[in-house]
């Protein structure tokens, strides 16, 4: 997980204020995950219901159709593993990637 | 710049400050012994003196909540309250000062329940001593009126932003009757100048967020700038203070030396009992007596070094308090003072009273009593009880 590098309190906006809007997508949540979500597209049917339910728009779609998933930002909450209808997400413990990803 | 006398009540002249002050928003709630004041305000705006849109919420917990929005959307804003009604708002402080919101605030003392009292003593600013907001304690309606005008320009002051609270003795201050000096409005309104929000949520062209989640890796950071942000203010109010001289001819600091300098003991005491000390030490005086006082006005930022340095060449002193700080050591004067004194190498012999709960007198009896106390520790160089409680029964 490359994250930001974190600036120093003499850096920062005072009062916790954050000045540029929009940007919660340099604040890297993936690394919160515990359990990794691993999509089989075999199995997908592009129902796009993992997609409406994921609460960090994490759900990869192009042009209709799903594409993977953001670990990035996904906090790995289980809510589309369980959502989906054809069981083509699948929960993972981190450790097993985190190991073989040397991370 | 004209001067008006007045003779009024440690409330009226806060209000006073408030209609000249003219903030744009006052939220407030009434609580015994404040309710005067934003009475008081309150026919200010009825009589269209300000501009200020004054809400009238339904408890202390909105008065500030209220307070923090209006002054994060860019107004300059002031509220009022006592006690009870502090401790309602406890949390809403916190934000307050962490949101670096340059709210100014009367606080007329008033005792913590319970057992319930209305009366004047310190525990309520005590109790909220920690949460970030510049403490100045005020000694008569004189210095009411003169902290708040100059609590503007402090808490608004660029390298401060930080919220202010001005106290004041419940009842006996804020419902007793004094002489007030009063500035003209044009001084005042010079004095203050506009209100420059820093980042107002208001200004829709540069969005912004207020109040985000803040966790591990960011609220220490943001924490640190606040005791740097609260530490810088103490040149700042010296300064604010300088330039209120010459508009006023009153003089203030961080904290106020009667006959200390060739004194041998003293009193450290807050507020309106330095006045009744002030007294006492005149006429031991005239007898020879070589007493003084030193009166703390800031609280937060607590001038550690500058008073322990003040009292460094005394034999003995006795700080009083007027709040109980249960189980600690001794009272939060006390405790702050004896530990800034390890700086020095000569330490006064020293003691600790706790008077004046629920609005318990204190006397120039009890106050003589005090001093006579200093000279038989200083012959005896022994302190027989370290911390006290004055005119409790047995
Ligand atoms: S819910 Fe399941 S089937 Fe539907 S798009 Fe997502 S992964 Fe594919
Ligand atoms: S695990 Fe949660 S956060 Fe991650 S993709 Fe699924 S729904 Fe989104």
């Amino acid at each position: 997980m490359n994250a930001i590098k974190k600036k120093g309190w003499k850096e920062i906006p005072k009062g916790g204020l954050i000045l540029e809007a929009g940007n919660s997508e340099q604040y890297e949540t993936g690394s919160w995950r515990s359990q990794r979500p691993v999509w089989d597209e075999q199995k997908c049917t592009h129902c796009m219901i993992c997609w409406v339910y994921c609460p960090d728009s994490s759900i990869i779609v192009e042009e209709g159709r799903v594409k993977g998933i953001d670990y990035k930002h996904c906090k790995g909450c289980g809510i589309c593993a369980a959502e989906c209808p054809t069981k083509a997400i699948a929960m993972k413990d981190e450790n097993e990637f985190r190991e073989k990803e040397g991370v | 710049m004209s001067i008006k006398t007045a003779a009024v009540t440690g409330n009226e002249a806060a209000s006073y400050a408030l209609r000249q002050i003219n903030p744009d928003v006052v939220a407030a709630y009434p609580i015994t012994p404040q309710t005067e004041l934003v009475q008081s305000f309150s026919e200010y705006v009825a009589d269209g003196l300000v501009d200020t849109e004054l809400i009238t919420v339904e408890s202390e917990h909105s008065a500030m909540s209220a307070c923090v929005g209006a002054a994060a959307a860019g107004g300059r804003v002031m509220t009022a309250t006592s006690a009870n009604g502090l401790a309602l708002m406890f949390e809403i402080l916190f934000i307050a000062a962490s949101n670096k919101l340059p709210i100014v605030m009367p606080v007329v003392n008033r005792a913590l329940s319970g057992p319930i009292n209305i009366h004047c003593d310190h525990g309520d600013t005590m109790a909220a001593r920690d949460a970030g907001w510049i403490q100045i304690y005020s000694e008569n309606a004189q210095e009411v009126y003169d902290n708040l005008i100059q609590a503007i320009r402090i808490a608004e002051n660029m390298k401060v932003r930080l919220p202010v609270m001005v106290m004041f003795d419940g009842f006996i201050i804020s419902h007793g009757i004094e002489r007030v000096d009063y500035l003209d409005d044009a001084t005042v309104r010079n004095f203050i100048g506009t209100y420059q929000p820093n980042h107002p949520l208001l200004d829709i062209d540069k969005p912004l967020t207020f109040g985000p989640l803040d966790l591990y890796d960011y609220y220490f950071e943001h924490k640190r700038q606040q005791a740097e942000d609260i530490k810088n203010s103490k040149p700042i109010i010296l300064d604010v203070a300088r330039e209120f001289k010459e508009i006023s001819a009153r003089e203030y600091g961080l904290f106020e030396s009667y006959h200390l300098d060739d004194a041998e003991t003293a009193i450290v005491v807050l507020s309106s009992a330095a006045g009744t000390a002030k007294a006492v030490v005149d006429e031991l005086r005239d007898r020879g007596r070589k007493v003084g006082l030193l009166k703390p006005r800031v609280f937060r930022p607590f001038p550690y070094i500058e008073i322990a340095q003040a009292l460094s060449h005394l034999k003995a002193i006795a700080i009083l308090d007027r709040s109980v700080s249960f189980g600690s050591f001794g009272g939060p004067l006390f405790t702050e003072i004896r530990s800034a004194m390890v700086e020095f190498k000569k330490i006064p012999e020293n003691f600790n009273i706790i008077f004046g709960l629920g609005g318990r007198d204190i006397n120039e009896q009890d106050i003589t009593g005090i001093y006579n106390q200093l000279d038989e520790v200083v012959k005896s160089g022994k302190v027989k009880e370290r911390v006290q409680y004055l005119g409790v029964r047995d």
